[in-house]
């Protein structure tokens, strides 16, 4: 039997034994689109990211690294649909692929960062004492780094490289993450049935599992969200700064700099759209992100 | 009150020297060993005798532990060490640099506040019509748009928009001059980078705006007021926004620090000789001692606005000032 | 050696005429403040002698005074010297083995002492005979040179262990800066953070990533000149950036030189406000594979890495994006000792058909057993055309199968990267200043012979292939030697893959008077003789 303690229910008094039924998930799922258009959308452009960077290979007319000297700095057309760069590139080619290399790094960052906070902090909640308060030190000290400086760090012992970068994007998350997660969690470890669980010769591992772990399921996904938005925006500056991914790999971030701020007034597709993809795709998620959290608890609203 | 303001005194102070702490690990970290660099800049030859004289001169053969209470006393005695890359103090690098991100800090977060506020507010009090869902795409616009890129198109459109106009494009200066010493340049400059790097700020803020006022009234002593025939007007502003403001302060505070990291990549965009600029210079070109030392600068600067922030909230929320 | 001059006429009927004699007809006014940009992010250090960089050059030369120098209103020469510090060009004595310099008495130092012939003696021994602990980057230019002497304060004597007619241009080289003999004595290091010298400018100011600041020397001991008030150099490694600052009018010129396309943009907006001069450029980017590391170790793997680049269509097409142009050896391409185009095609990398080179080049690569051979390609943060070259080469040697990771740093790290060895394969540069292919050859040396060279390998046969070529006399019996020696470099042992050469094309506002383009961009940059018509 699984206790799902909803938060209005946790603020009014001792918990409520009482099960919940589940709706069927298609139930609540068109629940979801009816109630939340622009949620809906936002969830619409997220799978048409992922459907771009997962099916890259087919969708894209040309090599995203192929040099073509004869085309270069060309203006949208039928041939190339968004027009070329500096190096005769196309650039709907190199989006695609670019979408790729964004939600990978996002996607990777956020899970990674997200399952080790949502660890640690349930693990802190639960344990509490000693542990816990050394704990929330050290939370603060990774909190008070902002998330590009301590990213920069990262990379400067390092070095560069997508893969440098996810790892410079997931340290500042994992803090962020357990703070929010270990607040939701310390919310069951208040009340009796744990004790009393406890008391009757649960382990540890089930306890945490069964009870507090659903609990923080909800403001986690929303966390979560948030984090892919952020994690993508981080990498696109860090390699616009020169210390993400390396030229030629296709990435958003890599496609603004160098040629794109050279020829921004001559040729200004090759900013203007790697720009508008990284801002449509944060933007799906922010808005998805957004109607998750009106859906499962509008009290946390806009926050 | 008071014990509420020692107590955040308190904890702050754990947190800078636990920063301390991990930056040192992390500058310690770093590939290569510091005097090579230091000494072989550029890449001249090093002989290992003036190699272990910069080792002793820096205590670099001194245990850990030693290394770190001298560098913790140097920070708090203000002696940050010189820079490798430029051979000058640090404490002088950082200080040339300073007043123009602070500027481009501050002014973004004053043009952002008078945006935002009343923005938030209007879109609060006409919920779900369509100028709420306008204000609502611009924010959630704000929060998605990279700002190194609209610091880009700014550019762009400013040298297209004045060529179009005047025949002759016109460019914000690229130096820096204090304000005091000529307003209207110093403006020029900083204007387009506070505008692009407060973009996302007065997004986030109207977004706790709107959220908090949307909340605040709701609450029952609105109803009230409303039922004993206050006008509208004095509802809003004695009633509502002061109690709306409250996370809203709260937010803005922390959203300060958190333009440093906008500032990075802002002050890339707009080559402006800032603090965030050097910071990547200082990581681009292996500067472990100016990396370290702006890093901690940061570090304090955060923890600085959030105790100040929570001071504020402590003075501000009746709540705990009258407890 | 004779050098080709460019001159650009622009399709909107702008030209500037390149006048070989006095600074144009009008007279040079006085006064004002030039603000102009340097090309790079700052320089690894301000001294001269350790340093190869513009950067240094572009901040630093305004401040010092040279011994000898390429005339500053025809900087373009390849065979006429003016003085700078000395009274009147030596007549060489001795069988050519000895040149006697008398120094100016009215010379003084920035800090007000007197300049004399010691610390022109001082400065050149750091730069012939660096003690131990100090880099001179130019030392081989001078293996020549047997002996310095000052005997007395207004005489400088060099005696040269064989007559060359490499000798002079190597003197006027544009880094020999003269230092104050009292500091070089005291702290050889001093030079590379601080400024004190003896030129039309003094320095002011050093703002690290931003800019650097002087002001005129009253005491200049070129009558009239500087025509200068102040000057003001501000970095910015970013093109876009400095392209947009002199379409704003922020400052008038850049003088390393931008791409064709950021030309014909200033041109189209803003017409007879802006000038440009153009020339062939004695630079070009050289690839360099570390032969200490493997598979670089094997000839054939070099050979694979020089078959797969088209040079001959990569050229023009990347002409129009960045500042190269010309396809060439190893030789200055508008020097008579420069290969033809059917000696170049008859060389690895350069042949005509690139299907074929390319097929060779994987049988080598399999051959040699690195097949799908994964390296990290170390790059300089300069993006003309360092980065654009990077990612052109990416680009070609995808397409034998090799997958290359660009690794791009500043100025600093890489020189450091290529002098402790620490890279794969490096884009290099060969920036020589005046046209001397037979000294500037001489970067293909193994590093025993040359200090610059960075390929880590060792090769009797090649300094030896050189040093007949540089004790030839006959112009024609040289011209062979060179091609020995070309092909023994590029096409035997393939030590370096030599990338088109640089193009310059440099333009300005037009109220900049007095300054001319040479093929170098080291060249005439104290800015003593350039003034503004406003």
């Amino acid at each position: 039997m699984t206790i799902i303690l909803p938060h209005a229910a946790a603020r009014s008094g001792p918990a409520d034994e009482a099960p919940e039924i589940k709706r069927s998930a298609l139930r609540v799922a068109l629940d979801f689109f009816r109630r939340q258009p622009l949620g809906t959308l936002g969830l619409a452009i997220m799978l048409v990211m992922f459907a771009a960077g997962g099916l890259a290979g087919w969708i894209a007319p040309y090599d995203p690294e192929e040099n073509d000297f004869s085309a270069m700095m060309e203006a949208p057309s039928w041939l190339h649909l968004l027009g070329t760069d500096q190096m005769g590139r196309d650039i709907f080619s190199r989006l695609v692929f670019g979408a790729r290399t964004a939600l990978i790094v996002g996607f990777s960052a956020a899970f990674v960062g997200g399952i080790v906070g949502l660890v640690l902090g349930v693990t802190s909640a639960y344990f509490g004492g000693w542990f816990d308060l050394v704990f929330q030190r050290v939370l603060d000290v990774l909190m008070a780094f902002p998330l590009i400086i301590l990213a920069l760090a990262v990379v400067a012992v390092f070095g560069a490289g997508v893969f440098n970068v996810i790892v410079a994007i997931t340290i500042p998350l994992i803090p962020r993450c357990a703070r929010v997660v270990r607040a939701s969690a310390l919310a069951v470890r208040e009340i009796p049935y744990v004790d009393a669980a406890r008391a009757l010769g649960f382990g540890h591992a089930r306890i945490v599992l069964r009870h507090m772990v659903p609990n923080v399921v909800a403001p986690f996904l929303i966390l979560l969200s948030a984090f892919v938005g952020q994690a993508i925006l981080a990498e696109a500056s860090l390699s616009y700064l020169g210390l993400g991914v390396q030229e030629p790999v296709p990435a958003w971030g890599l496609m603004l700099q160098g040629g794109a701020e050279e020829y921004a007034t001559t040729a200004p597709w090759i900013a203007v759209f790697p720009g508008l993809a990284i801002v449509l795709t944060v933007l799906g998620i922010s808005l998805f992100g957004d109607a998750l959290r009106d859906a499962i608890d509008p009290k946390l609203r806009d926050r | 009150m008071y014990r509420y303001i020692i107590k955040r005194l308190l904890l702050a102070i754990p947190t800078l020297a636990g920063a301390a702490a991990l930056v040192f690990v992390l500058m310690r970290a770093i590939p290569g060993d510091v005097c090579v660099i230091r000494l072989g800049s550029g890449g001249a030859h090093v002989d290992p005798a003036s190699v272990e004289a910069c080792r002793l001169k820096l205590g670099l053969n001194d245990p850990l532990i030693v290394q770190f209470f001298d560098f913790l006393w140097n920070y708090l005695t203000f002696n940050f060490g010189t820079s490798m890359w430029s051979g000058q103090p640090v404490a002088r690098e950082i200080a040339v640099r300073l007043p123009v991100s602070l500027e481009i800090a501050l002014m973004a977060s004053v043009i952002a506040i008078l945006i935002a506020i009343p923005l938030g507010t209007i879109s609060a009090l006409k919920e779900n019509t369509w100028l709420d869902h306008v204000v609502r795409m611009v924010a959630i616009a704000g929060i998605a748009t990279p700002s190194f890129w609209l610091g880009i198109m700014s550019l762009v459109l400013v040298l297209d928009i004045t060529y179009l106009a005047t025949g002759k494009p016109w460019m914000p200066p690229i130096d820096y001059v204090p304000l005091w010493q000529d307003p209207i340049r110093n403006l020029s400059v900083v204007l387009l980078p506070a505008i692009t790097v407060g973009y996302r700020y007065s997004a986030v803020t109207m977004r706790m705006t709107r959220s908090a006022m949307l909340e605040v009234l709701r609450e029952d002593y609105i109803r009230t007021a409303r039922a004993k025939g206050l006008l509208e007007q004095i509802i809003i502003n004695r009633h509502a926004l002061k109690n709306a403001l409250l996370p809203v302060v709260t937010l803005i505070g922390i959203e300060f620090a958190f333009l440093i990291g906008g500032l990075v990549v802002t002050e890339q965009v707009f080559n402006l000789n800032g603090i965030g600029r050097l910071l990547v210079l200082a990581v681009q070109n292996q500067d472990n001692t100016l990396t370290q030392a702006l890093v901690m600068l940061v570090v304090a600067i955060f923890v600085l606005t959030n105790l100040v922030v929570d001071l504020l909230y402590a003075w501000l929320d009746p709540r705990i000032r009258f407890s | 050696m004779c050098v080709r001059k460019g001159l650009l006429a622009a399709g909107l009927g702008l030209a500037a005429a390149l006048a070989a004699g006095p600074v144009g007809a009008q007279t040079p006014k006085q006064g004002g403040t030039l603000t102009y940009m340097i090309a790079a992010d700052a320089p690894p250090s301000f001294d001269g002698h350790r340093e190869t960089t513009f950067a240094t050059v572009h901040a630093a030369a305004p401040f010092y005074s040279v011994l000898i120098r390429v005339p500053p209103d025809d900087p373009a020469s390849t065979t006429e010297f003016v003085c700078d510090l000395c009274t009147g060009m030596p007549a060489p004595a001795d069988g050519g083995k000895t040149y006697t310099f008398k120094i100016r008495q009215d010379v003084k130092w920035h800090d007000g002492s007197k300049l004399t012939a010691q610390d022109v003696l001082a400065s050149w021994n750091s730069i012939v005979f660096p003690p131990k602990g100090i880099t001179s980057a130019r030392v081989s230019y001078y293996s020549m040179v047997d002996k310095i002497e000052a005997p007395d304060d207004a005489t400088v004597v060099f005696r040269l262990k064989y007559p060359s007619t490499a000798f002079l241009p190597a003197l006027a080289d544009p880094f020999t800066w003269i230092y104050k003999k009292e500091i070089l004595e005291k702290d050889p290091h001093w030079y590379e953070k601080n400024i004190m010298g003896s030129g039309p400018f003094k320095f002011v100011s050093y703002e690290i990533g931003q800019s650097i600041k002087g002001v005129r020397n009253p005491d200049y001991y070129h009558k009239r000149q500087p025509y200068l008030d102040a000057i003001e150099g501000i970095f910015a490694a970013k093109q876009s950036v400095r392209v947009d600052a002199i379409r704003g009018d922020r400052a008038a010129i850049e003088f390393r030189g931008m791409p064709p396309s950021a030309r014909d943009q200033l041109v189209k907006e803003a017409g007879d406000k802006i000038t440009v001069q153009d020339s062939d450029w004695n630079c070009g980017n050289i690839v360099t594979p570390n032969h200490k590391k493997k598979p670089f170790d094997d000839v054939r793997v070099r050979r694979a890495l020089a078959l797969a680049i088209d040079q001959w269509k990569g050229a023009p097409a990347l002409s129009k994006i960045a500042i190269v142009r010309t396809v060439g050896g190893i030789v200055f391409p508008g020097s008579p000792l420069a290969a033809t185009k059917e000696e170049l095609q008859a060389m690895t990398g350069y042949g005509p058909d690139i299907e074929k080179a390319r097929a060779e080049a994987r049988r080598l690569l399999k051959e040699a057993g690195a097949e799908g051979l994964k390296f990290e390609l170390t790059n300089r943060n300069v993006d003309q055309p360092y980065k654009f070259v990077g990612t052109w080469l990416i680009g070609e040697w995808k397409k034998i199968g090799l997958d290359v990771e660009q690794k791009v740093v500043p100025t600093g790290p890489w020189f450091q990267a290529m002098r402790t060895g620490d890279f794969d394969v490096v884009v290099d540069a060969n920036c020589q200043s005046i046209v001397n292919p037979a000294l500037d050859t001489g970067k293909y040396l193994p590093q025993s012979a040359y200090a610059e060279s960075f390929g880590g390998y060792d090769d009797p046969k090649s300094i030896e292939l050189y040093n007949k070529m540089l004790h030839e006399t006959d112009p024609k019996l040289q011209r062979e030697a060179m091609r020995a020696y070309e092909k023994h470099t590029l096409d035997t042992m393939v030590h370096a893959v030599v990338t088109p050469y640089w193009y310059r094309i440099v333009q300005y506002q037009s109220y900049v008077k007095g300054w001319k383009i040479s093929p170098s961009h080291y060249l005439n940059q104290d800015l003593a003789n350039i003034w503004l018509d406003r």
